[in-house]
């Protein structure tokens, strides 16, 4: 029972993350691209833990799977967060069918 | 003319979704009909279902690459290696149930918290700061 | 002080799941080697940890935690398929720009766990903080309003309600 619900699980963790690098290469900028990408990619990979861990029971592997997802979880935002703002500080312009962008407007504003 | 324009370029982009989306339903049917068994020894559990498992993480992998290697800008660059660094997290993951060898898992945590220290530095410079700041 | 024996608990409990025994025979020496490593950490870094140590002891915090948790898996699973749906579609619907949202949250931690569940969370994600004023720059995929309290109430308040009662 507990190997087929996680086998379930690593086969949805696989088909987020191929979506999330198929839209890393079809968006058309680099925030819609991080947008896709870091949402996809860190569901789908939380998912293939935690499927892993329902496979190997309480193990040493599968407790380190689960501690694997709460480092990833913790990160991985933090990450994206870090690459967004430095890429609009190094002066990556939106893409040109972006609506608006208070952030651009406020800085200039403010310095 | 310029209505003529628009509509060929919508035209252009459906005949490129229909050859993608045929290339990669003809991927997925090679991998569910004709898998690779070279990566294990085939006494383990699990081994048809997880070297197809395996083929699929490559996949993605190797979109990542072109997006490295085609990327207009540094952060397109930056976001596709930290996106390949959680894919290999996740490769590190699957390795552990047909091989059976639980260190895999050691490296994936591993794994995880330097490629976020790497991503953070690189953000950083990206922002023309010093990294002590 | 306080800060540091919150932290040695921490990396203590950290540390025996990381040297998980699988058969119970080495539980000793993982422990002995776990005191003392955690020990050490925790006197030699234990006071930048946390401000308020308090907050640690106050057990209806966990509670409202618990209850944050599955609404926040929900959320972030409903989050993928809308971009999975969106990235599929051959005419690719996105109508981006980055808004700006109000928020009232002033911990460090508090505004560091909505930004991550901005980001982790339908089609936004955050930018950068401004601190002082109490001002979110996010990123959304699909701009329903270009307005700082509309954003809002749709972006921030659900998770805002909640995360006050835990961090602040």
């Amino acid at each position: 029972m507990n190997e087929t619900i996680g086998i379930i699980l690593i086969g949805i963790g696989l088909t987020f993350d191929f979506f999330g690098c198929l839209g890393l290469v079809r968006l058309p900028d680099v925030y819609n691209r991080l947008q896709a990408s870091t949402k996809c990619v860190t569901l789908g990979t939380c998912s293939i833990l935690f499927g892993v861990f329902l496979m190997l029971g309480p193990t040493a592997a599968g407790i380190k799977s689960l501690l694997c997802i709460i480092f990833l979880v913790l990160t991985a935002p933090v990450s994206a967060h870090a690459i967004a703002r430095g890429a609009h500080r190094s002066g990556v312009k939106l893409w040109k069918g972006s609506v608006v962008d208070r952030y651009a407007e406020d800085k200039e504003g403010g310095l | 003319m310029d209505m003529n324009k628009i509509k060929s370029s919508n035209r252009m982009k459906i005949v490129r979704w229909l050859i993608g989306m045929f290339v990669i339903l003809g991927v997925l049917a090679g991998i569910t009909f004709y898998p690779i068994k070279i990566l294990f020894h085939p006494d383990l559990p699990f081994v048809p279902l997880f070297s197809r498992c395996l083929i699929i993480l490559f996949l993605s992998a190797f979109l990542c690459l072109y997006r490295i290697l085609r990327g207009p800008t540094a952060p397109d660059r930056i976001v596709a290696i930290d996106i390949l660094g959680i894919l290999i997290v996740g490769f590190c993951a699957l390795m552990c149930i047909p091989t059976g060898r639980s260190w895999y898992i050691d490296i994936g945590i591993v794994w995880a918290l330097q490629s976020f220290i790497g991503t953070l530095a690189l953000a950083k410079y990206l922002e023309g700061r010093d990294l002590d700041e | 002080m306080k800060s540091k024996i919150v932290l040695f608990i921490l990396g203590l409990f950290v540390w025996l799941l990381l040297s998980w025994p699988a058969d119970g025979q080495d539980f000793f020496q993982h422990l002995l080697v776990g005191i003392l490593v955690a020990g050490f950490v925790a006197f030699m870094t234990g006071d930048m940890f946390t401000s308020r140590p308090k907050h640690f002891i106050q057990f209806r915090r966990y509670v409202w935690f618990f209850y944050y948790l599955p609404m926040f898996i929900w959320e972030c699973i409903k989050a993928n398929i809308d971009v999975i749906i969106r990235i599929i579609r051959p005419d690719l619907p996105i109508n981006p720009g980055i808004v700006k949202v109000k928020t009232s949250l002033k911990s460090d931690t508090g505004l560091t766990f909505l930004a991550n569940s901005i980001t982790l969370t339908p089609g936004t994600l955050s930018v950068d903080i401004d601190k002082e004023r109490g001002f979110l720059y996010v990123h959304w995929i699909d701009v329903k309003d270009k307005d700082v309290e509309r954003a809002t109430s749709i972006i921030v308040e659900r998770f805002e309600r909640i995360l006050r009662r835990i961090f602040e």
